[in-house]
């Protein structure tokens, strides 16, 4: 689960971590109110949306007068902010952080993500902040700095001085930057983060160490343990297919092809995805409907995938383990019922009870196209796309 | 030989009061050898009941010592499931499966961070578990889709291991042991483990290797492969057509920063001399091409 970036430094904020002063507003009047209330003759005008990039797609501006935060807020709000991590069409702002200037000396990168081969929390740094990360380590990867950091004693003095000092933050900083350094890792492990970013963490005037930026991502699987966290979830940012998906307990992801497929297990669900690629069509989503999955929640794929108006095709691919052939085949009859099939249906049942799943098929009277493998499956329902 | 396990491991369930604990080991009690091997439940809360004849124990320890049971299976709930995974570990099993999906990182950090040094090997989270054909299975994989023989099989994901089985099977190749290791990006065993497994199991003449997009494990394997293995080694790569930055329903399958694309592994794989294969419905024939 994602965050906006003023909650995510609200959060910062509780771990001692110092920040820019900054109010939130959902309007241009609030936005010039929130300017007014902050001192000074220097602000920060932020669009609030999930994607990275903000900035470059002209999300965040800086406001020289109350004029300009008025004039820079009306042009932010309401925006369809394009930036390389949003889809092609962008996402609108709703809300404006409005944050005091600050004059920056000098842009540090702070980063901590988990480790999948050494599975444990990496602490990267660099000098070289503000700028594109993912470019840096592909160009200048010597000057990213790790460190991985042991579970139950947390990240030591040692390490956060030896970091600190690698990616040059001057002496007198060292104090500051070694507690917010610890902060952020006890912020990190405290909310099951599995992503913490400051890009850029800012050398400040008068010599404060502050994360001018924030961006936290968590664990879906710890939310059970973070009601306050659930509460920060902005559904605007969600597609809201993908939200209806998540109800019914569906993986459901959205892709800009025209054949659908609903199919039981991800491994498998990618593997029909690349398939039907391979044979020259176009997935329209990938979907899981998981290990338990009965006639209603197949109705409920069924209806996720014709909100899609590109839709050509429909491949089911289902291999019957736990899960039984009969069952789903009872489940894609009902579902083409309910939701009255407008486009071709191919279905490719494995597993067990294949027979008595195919038999309930083909008793139904619907016209589904009966597939006998994968590869038969994928050429079916692209020839069926084609032809539609 | 096969690996990890045969007919002679005794296995305990942890969570064999909960429905789904219960039905499995119902499963696996009725496949080949299963009778004799699983021969313990855990319940804190309800020892010295049985299911179904099997007793039930308060701890993991004590289950060990009243049956000998020596590998776990365990299908706790997420919020327990590492605790679970501790305890077994603890009271040093050789082997634990655990079956939950949905536990928390940050649970299995430390969890594999208490492993070191243990003997205790662990296969999953969020795995359909192990099979050795017709001597015994642990796991909630379909069971008759399998039969004895000499192709080992190594994999992230379930059905898609089912699916590579069942061609397989098209070509008469039965398998030596077939391993979920897990789609949870903290887990026990990887690929490079359970290949290193295969290449000195006698039993073993060739591998398939399933993998999916997300994290190196792989691309880890393939280079292992390419120094040490002698035997003849295929895979196929789940995601080609996954977009970055989006979860694909395991929680370790995710293209982050641009690292973990399935075209990066299939490259690594073949440049480690690894027979690749970009269409799923070929696995079975590709594995059947390098014997």
């Amino acid at each position: 689960m994602k965050i906006h970036e003023y909650q995510a430094k609200a959060i910062l904020q509780k771990y001692g971590v110092i920040t820019p002063k900054g109010i939130i507003s959902f309007s241009v009047d609030e936005a010039v109110n929130a300017a007014k209330q902050l001192d000074g003759e220097l602000w920060a005008v932020k669009a609030q949306i999930y994607a990275g990039g903000r900035g470059k797609g002209g999300g965040v501006k800086v406001a020289r007068s109350l004029d300009e935060v008025r004039q820079q807020a009306g042009d932010i709000l309401g925006m369809r902010l394009v930036t390389h991590q949003t889809v092609p069409e962008g996402q609108v702002v709703h809300r404006l952080f409005i944050e005091q200037g600050v004059k920056i000396e000098k842009e540090f990168y702070v980063g901590m993500v988990v480790d999948r081969r050494v599975q444990r929390v990496c602490l990267m740094a660099s000098s070289e902040g503000g700028m594109d990360i993912e470019k840096v380590a592909i160009e200048t990867p010597d000057k990213i700095y790790k460190v991985f950091i042991d579970p139950i004693t947390g990240l030591s003095l040692q390490q956060a001085e030896d970091i600190a000092k690698k990616i040059g933050i001057p002496l007198q900083c060292m104090s500051q930057a070694v507690a917010l350094l610890q902060g952020l890792y006890r912020a990190f492990d405290d909310t099951d983060a599995t992503l913490l970013e400051i890009n850029p963490l800012g050398l400040v005037a008068g010599d404060q160490v502050m994360a001018l930026d924030a961006k936290l991502n968590f664990d879906d699987n710890a939310l059970f343990r973070h009601p306050e966290i659930v509460a920060l979830r902005d559904l605007d940012e969600e597609d809201p297919l993908e939200i209806e998906a998540s109800k019914h307990e569906l993986s459901y992801i959205p892709l800009d092809g025209n054949i659908g497929c609903l199919v039981n297990g991800a491994g498998l669900a990618m593997a029909t995805m690349d398939i039907i690629k391979l044979y020259g069509g176009n997935p329209a989503n990938f979907l899981d409907v998981g290990g338990g999955a009965t006639a209603e929640k197949v109705t409920e794929a069924f209806k996720l995938m014709l909100c899609n108006p590109n839709l050509r095709a429909i491949l089911v691919n289902i291999f019957g383990g736990i899960m039984k052939c009969d069952v789903i085949a009872q489940g894609v009859v009902a579902a083409a019922r309910e939701v009255q099939l407008t486009v071709p249906l191919v279905v490719r049942l494995e597993g067990t009870h294949v027979d008595l799943g195919k038999k309930i098929l083909i008793d139904s009277g619907l016209t589904i196209i009966s597939a006998d493998n994968m590869a038969d499956a994928a050429q079916k329902v692209v020839n069926a796309a084609r032809i539609h | 030989m096969s690996i990890l396990i045969d007919r002679k491991s005794r296995v305990m369930t942890q969570g064999i009061t909960g429905k789904t604990g219960q039905f499995h080991t119902r499963m696996c009690r009725d496949y080949a050898n299963g009778k004799a091997c699983f021969v313990a439940g855990v319940n804190p809360r309800k020892p010295g009941e049985d299911f179904e004849g099997i007793p039930v124990y308060a701890t993991v320890i004590e289950a060990k010592q009243q049956t000998g049971a020596n590998v776990s299976v365990i299908y706790v709930p997420p919020a327990f499931a590492a605790a679970a995974i501790d305890e077994a570990v603890e009271a040093e099993l050789d082997l634990v499966i655990c079956i939950t999906e949905g536990i928390p990182v940050r649970d299995m950090i430390r969890t594999r961070y208490k492993m070191q040094g243990k003997k205790t090997r662990l296969i999953g989270p969020n795995c359909p578990g192990i099979i050795t054909p017709d001597e015994i299975k642990v796991g909630i994989m379909p069971g008759y889709i399998h039969k004895k023989g000499r192709i080992g099989v190594v994999s992230r994901s379930g059905t898609l291991t089912y699916e590579a089985v069942a061609q397989l099977m098209a070509f008469g190749l039965g398998q030596s042991t077939c391993i979920g290791i897990g789609g949870d990006p903290v887990n026990g065993l990887k690929h490079l483990d359970v290949m290193q497994l295969f290449n000195n199991d006698d039993e073993t003449d060739a591998v398939l290797m399933v993998g999916e997009i997300g994290g190196s494990d792989e691309e880890d394997c393939a280079r292992w492969v390419k120094e040490n293995m002698q035997k003849p080694v295929v895979g196929f790569i789940a995601g080609v057509t996954a977009p970055s930055g989006k979860r694909m329903g395991h929680a370790g399958a995710i293209i982050s920063g641009g690292k973990g694309t399935a075209q990066e592994k299939l490259e690594v794989m073949e440049s480690c001399g690894i027979k690749i294969t970009r269409n799923p419905a070929e696995m079975g024939k590709l594995l059947k091409s390098v014997l």
